[in-house]
């Protein structure tokens, strides 16, 4: 992965794993098959059509070049109407083709399939949120293989886009309303999901994992997933948050990024932007994760989304519980 | 050749004719196509407004019932009137410079100019009347009392419009946590004073917002749009008759200094034609606006 | 298709002063920056735009070098983010909708028509000072706050200053919509002059093909302007006093600001190739030495893509979240735009069939025209059908499709119109060797920067992405040594062109053999075009010229029974 801001984070898969052709990516997903047959029939009548151009392009200017000034051309006539009428209709019907072949792969998008899976998705600056059927939130797409699903994406700030170029997926997630996504016969394997609007500064690092696990595996992940506390500590739960909804903003090792680094946080002097200074402790940090710009601190702007609704009062415990990890290594 | 075109007699009029005409008939016919196509695109500015017009008011009807209760129809057609009146005096004034009639022509010009002005001063009369009670567009609407006791009960059903599904727990704040713009209330939380109910529109409801009691009136949501859309239509109206009056006003110095012969009126014409339009597109905007059923 | 009639006589201008032409008749600063002549109106255009796309190209160059590695290489994502929003901004707004219009179509449209000037030269002098106005207020955003929202300007981002951090937002808006006002005047001048100033015999089928072409593309600058105008005003109220139409927490709506903006937008971008096509028309037919290959074809199809333009912009919203039933009827209505441009291709190779060819500067663009329009048009084919769209949509696919257009299609015909006329407007015959030279450099820089991007796209690169998944670099690095190479082509045409200025030989009055009425006055022009209005024929119909050596020029046959262009 790159060395951006999210290289702290799980390694991400790659965009285009190999197993693809030069021009596309493997497929991951039901529709994927049919769209890459529309894909090369475009492709390979405009190649003709392309080296038909320049072939006559090139043989006309080497015939027919002038090769002194006062040449006369042998002329020709300059109208033909049964000829232009035919290379106008030809060319029309290959477009209305590929009008009707785009039409039909696009009915896939639209048209849902039955007994489809819904998961919520919610696109902030610069983060994905996934909602899955049992409450749980994830910071990650995992979907069961063969298995339908309908993902229903908004935004709570900008237009964002959800992308996944294996499936040849892609939606807007717009602010105030809902959009739908639908993906069928999934495949399993680790695909790279990334957002397709920009929507600022951390546009690009707006990337996250899709996994599609076997049918029993997705089971047993999303119980796993859905109780984290189960079988991890407080600040581990923190640290995976931390990684996965605060990481693209904030370093956990003093770099300077779009918000203050987390190392050395807890427990130890803020500067405001109006001139106050305030301990970081459990109120400070809580405030400032549901209220962001009540307390801005000196020299950032203030960019940062609220995460009320979308963090659970355990989660934000176990935040500032991997916080004083943070600060408690820092000070040793 | 149009009935208003002056007859071609260059050697009393050269002083008038562009170097690159061969006629005043051409250089008559050039100036009257080159403005109908200025109208045009002026026809079009406007037509963008007409359209996020329709569009909101297609998706919420009732916000248009309710809130156009707020609008005078009496001084809305007194605008209607006085309009038209001065779209009649510019015409004859057109008239007259055509027969050469320059102080006939003057005085309708000076006509139209006062109806111009007592259309604007309508205008401000009731912008006033609508800062004075709040009713304004985005965070700037607030419902004063005194105002909302004086409305008919909302019309139509209480239900929201159909925009988004409720959303669920996991709901939007508001739209613009970060904003620290000063001009705008951008606290996040809510306020004494701030009714969510009447500024949210459904699914961006912040989860800790009163839920409280609502009057008829805030049951119709986003009241505000209809006032973004008012001020938008009628402040760039009222932006044009501003530019027509100034037009007209040129034309009237011109006039009284004898600028304009039967054989050269051009300038005349085209600011009438330019009135005209103006005139044109407040009929379309006051039913649009001030009568609605 | 006739012969120019031998027995008329085309007037010669009347017997000025030798020597003095539109450039010299007058002097002074205050005599250029109060003329009325189009074609010192042309010249001051020409200068102020290729400006900008100086500092349109050096915004593209950031752009590309920050681009040579998957992080950050040289600055920060914010700045980034600057640098292509005002690449594309300046580009679209004040190089590529202008250029070939306000640049070569002002000089170029009277005396092509057989006029003396436009039909409004005061409206013209006044929309050049909007164009520089609106270029002003460009820059004061630059140095006053920049912006960050690209040149699309979606809401939300685009409202709430505390996405798009930058101030400088509101003083572009006010530049485009001061541009959309020169930018209408100038197509309504076109209008009124190519309706009321042709001169006797030039019927419109007598028309040359360029000046088809700055008909339709006038009209469309006439009716879609006013709607970016209420558009960029919109999101100025929107963004200064929160009107809230757009913005969906105050009960606005972001899309219907995309269809607002789109549908102005669409019918830009034929703005910008129309006049280019007309061009290239001229080109093929005067260095071929033959007759236009279906002319009637070529004139209605411009009109065809003006008309048909109006109702496509759906086609940049497939995945907007607009409605299913909308979102298929602009795909079917958006090939109805493709079949008038393949038309045009064929009917260009058609008139080279048989022809007598000439590989001199102009015609090379021309060529280099049809190659790359050729693939920026097809490559338009995927992004029409919905089914790849979705995928491609916002990918490095678009990026690359709309270089190929807007840059291969546009700027080459620019190019292309500017060496074929630059001996008209300034007189002077620049250094053919390097024109060769700097041609081959900008086609194979061009071709090494974009062609990868269309690779790029279709393996999941998105567009406007700061850092990059890494796979990816190779690609890039590719396009940034081909930005590199194009951008010595350019520095290498200026070199020559500005050179010529000085020491060019002096140009014949047809260096050429074009037939249209521009060839018939001298090199440069005198002030007033023509002493009294010529009578047209047809416009290629070559027949009637002959090589003259002494000159380096064409001239009339004698044995045609016409006096020799001087």
């Amino acid at each position: 992965m790159s060395a951006g801001p999210l290289a702290q984070v799980t390694t991400l898969p790659s965009v285009a794993p190999a197993g693809g052709s030069v021009w596309l990516p493997p497929r991951a997903e039901g529709a994927a098959a049919e769209i890459d047959a529309v894909f090369y029939f475009i492709y390979w009548v405009s190649v003709f059509f392309f080296v038909l151009i320049v072939v006559l392009m090139v043989y006309f200017v080497i015939r027919y070049r002038r090769r002194v000034e006062s040449e006369q051309p042998r002329g020709g006539a300059a109208h033909n109407t049964r000829l232009e009428i035919t290379w106008s209709v030809i060319p029309l019907i290959l477009v209305v083709v590929m009008f009707y072949l785009g039409f039909r792969g696009y009915m896939d998008l639209v048209n849902p399939p039955a007994g489809a899976m819904d998961i919520q998705v919610l696109a902030q600056k610069w983060s994905w949120n996934f909602t899955y059927p049992n409450g749980h939130d994830d910071a990650e797409l995992h979907l069961p293989a063969g298995r339908n699903a309908r993902l229903v994406l908004t935004s709570n700030d900008v237009i964002h886009s959800f992308y996944v170029p294996a499936f040849r997926k892609k939606c807007d997630a717009v602010p105030g309303r809902y959009t739908y996504l639908w993906l069928r016969d999934l495949k399993p394997g680790e695909y790279l999901a990334l957002c397709a609007e920009y929507c600022g500064t951390g546009h690009s690092d707006m990337l996250t994992r899709v996994q599609v696990h076997d049918p029993a595996d997705f089971q047993k992940w999303l119980s796993e997933a859905s109780d984290p506390f189960r079988t991890r500590s407080y600040a581990e739960v923190g640290r995976l948050l931390v990684a996965r909804r605060c990481a693209s903003c904030h370093s956990v090792d003093g770099r300077a990024g779009v918000g203050p680094t987390f190392k050395g946080l807890y427990g130890h002097p803020v500067r405001l932007q109006d001139g106050s200074t305030v301990t970081a402790d459990e109120n400070y940090l809580r405030d400032s994760i549901l209220y962001p710009a009540r307390q801005v601190v000196a020299g950032y702007g203030p960019v940062m989304p609220t995460f009320r609704g979308q963090l659970r009062d355990r989660e934000i415990t176990a935040i500032i519980e991997y916080l004083k990890e943070l600060a408690d290594h820092a000070n040793r | 050749m149009t009935a208003n075109s002056p007859s071609a007699s260059p050697s009393t009029h050269a002083q008038h004719l562009a170097h690159h005409f061969e006629s005043p008939a051409q250089q008559f016919d050039a100036a009257v196509q080159g403005m109908w196509l200025f109208l045009a695109t002026e026809i079009l500015l406007f037509a963008g407004l007409f359209c996020l017009y329709a569009v909101f008011r297609a998706n919420n009807p009732e916000i248009f019932q309710h809130a156009h209760h707020y609008l005078s129809k009496p001084l809305g057609a007194l605008n209607t009137v006085v309009l038209l009146c001065s779209s009649f005096t510019v015409a004859a004034a057109v008239r007259c410079a055509q027969l050469g009639r320059s102080r006939q022509s003057a005085t309708l010009l000076g006509l139209t100019l006062a109806c111009g002005l007592a259309f604007l001063g309508v205008k401000y009369v009731e912008y006033h009347h609508k800062w004075k009670e709040g009713l304004l567009w985005g965070r700037h609407f607030r419902l004063t009392e005194g105002e909302a006791a004086t409305l008919p009960s909302a019309a139509g059903p209480a239900t929201l419009p159909a925009a988004a599904p409720d959303a669920t727990s996991a709901s939007l704040g508001p739209p613009a946590a970060g904003d620290s713009a000063p001009s705008v209330a951008s606290s996040d939380e809510p306020s004494a004073t701030f009714r969510p109910m009447v500024l949210a529109p459904p699914g961006l409801r912040s989860p800790d917002e009163p839920a409280g009691v609502t009057t008829p009136q805030q049951q119709v949501r986003n009241i505000q749009t209809f006032f973004a859309v008012y001020f938008l239509m009628t402040g760039l109206h009222a932006l044009h008759v501003l530019v027509g009056l100034g037009l007209i006003a040129w034309i009237t110095w011109r006039t009284v200094a004898g600028a304009f012969s039967p054989l050269y009126f051009t300038p005349v014409a085209m600011a009438a034609l330019y009135w005209h339009l103006v005139d044109l597109i407040w009929i379309y905007l006051f039913p649009l606006l001030y009568l609605i059923h | 298709m006739s012969v120019l009639n031998p027995t008329i006589v085309l007037d010669q201008p009347a017997p000025a002063p030798a020597g003095v032409n539109y450039l010299t008749h007058t002097r002074g600063l205050r005599s250029w920056l109060l003329t009325i002549d189009h074609k010192r109106i042309g010249v001051m255009y020409l200068v102020s735009i290729l400006a900008a796309f100086l500092l349109g190209g050096i915004f593209a160059i950031l752009v590309r070098t920050e681009l040579l590695g998957p992080a950050k290489t040289i600055v920060t994502a914010d700045t980034y983010n600057q640098f292509f929003t005002l690449h594309g901004a300046i580009m679209i707004f004040l190089v590529i909708i202008p250029s070939i219009p306000a640049a070569l179509g002002n000089f170029v449209l009277p005396i092509m028509l057989g006029a003396k000037d436009l039909a409004f030269p005061r409206v013209n002098l006044l929309s050049y000072y909007l164009y520089l106005l609106g270029a002003l207020l460009a820059v004061v955003s630059i140095v006053s706050g920049s912006m960050d929202t690209g040149w699309t300007f979606y809401p939300p981002y685009a409202i709430d200053s505390a996405h798009a951090r930058f101030g400088g937002v509101i003083p572009v808006l006010l530049g485009v919509f001061v541009l959309g006002f020169s930018s209408i005047l100038t197509g309504l001048n076109f209008i009124v002059t190519i309706h009321k100033l042709r001169p006797p015999g030039m019927g419109w089928f007598r028309l040359p093909l360029f000046l088809w072409s700055l008909y339709a593309t006038s009209v469309i600058q006439v009716l879609a302007t006013p709607v970016l105008g209420v558009t960029v005003l919109l999101l100025i109220l929107e963004r200064a006093l929160r009107f809230g139409v757009f913005h969906p927490g105050l009960g606005g709506d972001p899309l219907l600001y995309q269809h607002f903006f789109w549908f102005y937008s669409h019918p830009a971008v034929y703005i910008m190739i129309l006049p280019a096509m007309g061009i290239i028309s001229e080109l093929v037919s005067v260095f071929s030495r033959k007759h236009i290959f279906g002319y009637h074809f070529i004139a209605f199809s411009s009109i065809a893509i003006a008309v048909f333009g109006f109702f496509v912009w759906g086609h940049h919203m497939f995945v907007s979240g607009q409605s299913p039933l909308v979102t298929v009827l602009f795909s079917l209505l958006t090939y109805s735009v493709s079949i008038p441009s393949a038309v045009k291709v064929f009917n260009w190779l058609a008139t080279m069939h048989g022809g007598s060819i000439s590989l001199r500067t102009p015609m090379l663009y021309a060529l280099a025209f049809i190659f790359m329009f050729g693939i920026g048009g097809l490559t338009g084919l995927f992004l029409g059908a919905l089914a790849t769209d979705v995928h491609l949509h916002d990918t490095y696919f678009v990026v690359a499709h709309f270089h190929y257009t807007m840059m291969g299609g546009t700027l080459i015909a620019m190019l292309g119109g500017l060496h074929y006329w630059w001996p008209k407007i300034t007189g002077r015959m620049y250094n053919e060797t390097w024109g060769r030279v700097a041609f081959v450099l900008v086609f194979l820089g061009f071709n090494v920067t974009f062609f990868p991007q269309f690779i790029m796209g279709s393996r999941g690169m998105p567009r406007r992405y700061f850092n990059y998944p890494p796979e990816f670099t190779a690609f890039h690095q590719l396009s940034t040594l081909g930005a590199y190479l194009m951008a010595i082509g350019f520095v290498i045409i200026a070199g020559y062109l500005l050179h010529s200025l000085f020491r060019g030989r002096p140009a014949p009055g047809n260096p050429w053999g074009g037939a249209t009425l521009e060839w018939q006055c001298s090199s440069p022009p005198p002030p007033d075009n023509f002493a009294t209005q010529p009578v047209a024929g047809d416009p290629y119909d070559f027949r009637a010229l002959e090589y003259d050596p002494g000159s380096g020029g064409y001239v009339m046959r004698p044995s045609a029974g016409a006096r020799p262009a001087s």
